[in-house]
């Protein structure tokens, strides 16, 4: 027993040695940081952004960090490897950028627990384990209001991924928006149960458009509805990155985000000391979410009334969930002046009024 | 459904057809000759990754379908070494080219994700394309849908009239017989699987040139496949390789256009329907087995010996 106190004692004791180093080497020599990315960097919509969002952080913070990346791992069994492989090398923080990417995330941090990791649109967290996501829905509400000036037909079609609650907050938002500025205007929305399957996107718009949308917007990861809408005449917002070089004519705006300024702030309080396993939603107002640039042809007033919602979003004087809000079947589900809780829009599993159809459960 | 809509449907399901119905014809000839090459999915991504390379490099569309084509036979020349050179098994062949051929198109098209592309145009054909409702959904297509309807026509003849078809068919029933009859089949085998590359290759270059003009990872998702339940589909019938495609086609719009009219189907099972017309398709074919052994080609997928 005796032996066994001491053991753990000498561990202990060397445990602590070995941090007070690593410590005092941190605060002389640079920080490693690694992500983990779950498609190609050049796929032009979600790791195309976060790479882009790396890049942001090494320029700002210059010879203080050093950052690798591991591109297209899949989520699983594989991605325990890849992290666990990171944290080896001695990276000192660890993105992980993908949902699938939770519990492998919190597996290794256990056996990690001097490394900081974050994992980005997940919701489990410890000691060592913070998670991060970006409100798009904001900037879906934006272009809603841009999209309820420029319809003729008062359809907009919306092609969606899978009917998981970031997608149906991305909806509600556009459709309150687009009721805003137009009340008379639907939005149609078909599911194509993928991510990122560009042929199916495409199909999906083109279905959408001949059923007279005049608009389409999309919640998946490839510029194909772009395509589609810039070949059929029609108008379009993009997702993720600015996609208006598919459809320079069709591509009024979009949703993008950007992680530049959130990956820049946690490597800084990694290097002074601060950092602490948070859970950050950010929206417009962090700078997480922008808005692609707006097309020529969208007029100047209503330019100026989206980049004024916006402003407001920021400074927090225009909620988009707060009520009255009617749900689809003309009932009040949010009473007015009643805003609500981030649970409650994280497990959003309703439409507004306008969107037809019904939401697959 | 007014009649706008119907046309626009039928539109959509011609175009979203076509990669199958060009894959599914190089398969169905390969296949005739008594060789299974399940490398479809395989060939038709390198297919669609050196099409827009070469496109995007070049600036020429025609050019990009050529190398698209010419990457599908390179494939399919390595399938043919080992499947019929090496006489290894066609199936694990196969489906090692499908693999390779997945991570081969992602190296070497990283360079080339997310970049844009003005893709193949329609081409309206005067006087056709004014007719209504047939008009626009068969005469207002791009050339590449033109031209996957006439090598089906050329496939259907050749078939049906002329000596070579009918060796390419003896091949693929009886090799034996016909080596003592003094058939090369070897060498229709390796023109059938060269065939069936081009065409592949032909299909993948159609959605990265003209149905999407994009190049994505894996982007094919799965089309290759469901080029080769078609042939089972199609029961190795040209001109029910065109219905079947057609069908494919169609069932994969109306999942979208359904959810659109606000019919409340799950999507999901929407999107498995040409999966389950095959299954019931390949249900009623196998009830009876005579039937079966009249459709498949009797040789399909064993390695030719010309000594036994």
């Amino acid at each position: 027993m005796k032996t066994l106190i001491k053991k753990v004692a000498t561990a202990a004791l060397s445990a602590a040695l070995a941090a007070s180093i690593s410590v005092t080497a941190q605060a002389e020599e640079k920080i490693k940081v690694g992500f983990v990315y779950v498609g190609p960097v050049g796929d032009a919509g979600w790791t195309y952004g976060h790479d882009e969002g790396r890049k942001e952080m090494l320029h700002k913070l210059g010879d203080k960090v050093e950052a690798t990346y591991v591109e297209s791992v899949p989520e699983g069994a594989d991605a325990e490897r890849v992290i666990r492989k990171l944290a080896q090398q001695g990276h000192d923080l660890i993105f992980t950028t993908s949902f699938g990417y939770m519990n492998p995330t919190l597996k290794v941090a256990k056996q990690f627990p001097k490394v900081k990791f974050n994992h980005a649109t997940g919701y489990k967290r410890s000691k060592n384990v913070g998670t991060y996501a970006a409100r798009f829905y904001e900037g879906r509400y934006v272009t809603g209001l841009i999209a309820g000036e420029m319809t003729k037909s008062n359809v907009i079609g919306y092609v969606g991924s899978f009917p998981i609650p970031e997608v149906v907050q991305g909806i509600n938002a556009f459709t309150l928006g687009l009721r805003e500025t137009n009340p008379d205007a639907v939005v149609k929305v078909v599911w194509i149960n993928s991510w990122y399957d560009p042929a199916k996107e495409r199909e999906a718009a083109e279905a959408l458009i001949a059923q007279g949308a005049d608009i389409i917007n999309q919640h998946t990861d490839s510029p194909a509805p772009v395509q589609a809408a810039q070949d059929k005449g029609v108008l379009a917002f993009g997702y993720d990155t600015d996609m208006s070089r598919f459809g320079p004519d069709a591509h009024l705006s979009g949703s993008l985000v950007h992680w530049g300024d959130y990956y820049t702030d946690v490597a800084e309080s990694v290097l002074n000391d601060s950092w602490t396993a948070k859970d950050i939603w950010g929206g417009i107002d962090s700078g997480m979410v922008k808005m692609a640039p707006y097309n020529k042809k969208i007029p100047a007033d209503v330019v100026t009334a989206a980049e004024k919602a916006r402003a407001d979003i920021a400074t927090g004087s225009l909620t988009i969930f707060e009520g009255p809000i009617t749900a689809q079947d003309g009932s009040v589900k949010v009473a007015g002046g009643v805003k609500l809780t981030d649970g409650e829009i994280l497990s959003m599993n309703w439409y507004v009024e306008g969107v037809e159809g019904e939401l697959p459960q | 459904m007014d009649i706008e809509l119907i046309t626009n449907v039928l539109f959509a399901m011609v175009r979203s057809g076509t990669p199958l119905l060009l894959v599914a014809l190089g398969e169905v000839v390969c296949e005739k000759s008594g060789v299974l090459n399940l490398g479809q999915e395989g060939m038709m991504l390198m297919g669609a990754v050196t099409g827009f390379i070469v496109s995007f490099s070049t600036g020429n569309l025609a050019l990009g379908v050529i190398a698209g084509m010419a990457a599908g036979i390179a494939m399919s020349v390595l399938f043919g070494a080992l499947a019929l050179g090496l006489r290894a098994n066609q199936v694990a062949t196969g489906l090692a080219l499908t693999i390779f051929g997945a991570g081969l198109s992602a190296f070497v098209g990283t360079a080339y994700v997310g970049k844009p592309l003005t893709g193949i145009e329609a081409l309206h054909i005067p006087l056709l394309a004014d007719i209504p409702v047939l008009g626009p959904v068969l005469f207002q297509q791009d050339p590449l849908v033109y031209i996957a309807l006439m090598i089906l026509a050329a496939v259907w003849l050749f078939f049906r009239f002329s000596r070579p078809g009918l060796m390419v068919k003896a091949i693929g029933e009886n090799p034996e017989s016909a080596t003592a009859l003094g058939l090369p089949v070897l060498t229709v085998r390796w023109l059938a699987v060269m065939f069936g590359g081009a065409m592949a290759g032909l299909g993948g270059a159609y959605l990265s040139l003209a149905y999407t003009p994009l190049w994505a990872e894996g982007m094919t998702a799965g089309r290759g496949w469901i080029a080769l339940s078609l042939v089972v589909f199609a029961s190795w019938r040209i001109g029910r390789v065109l219905l079947g495609a057609w069908l494919f086609g169609l069932a994969s719009i109306m999942h979208l256009v359904l959810q659109g009219m606000g019919w409340s189907i799950s999507s999901n099972l929407l999107a498995t329907l040409p999966y389950l017309a095959t299954i019931v398709v390949l249900v009623i074919l196998s009830s009876n087995a005579s039937r079966i052994r009249m459709m498949a080609p009797v040789s399909l997928g064993k390695p030719f010996h010309p000594s036994t």
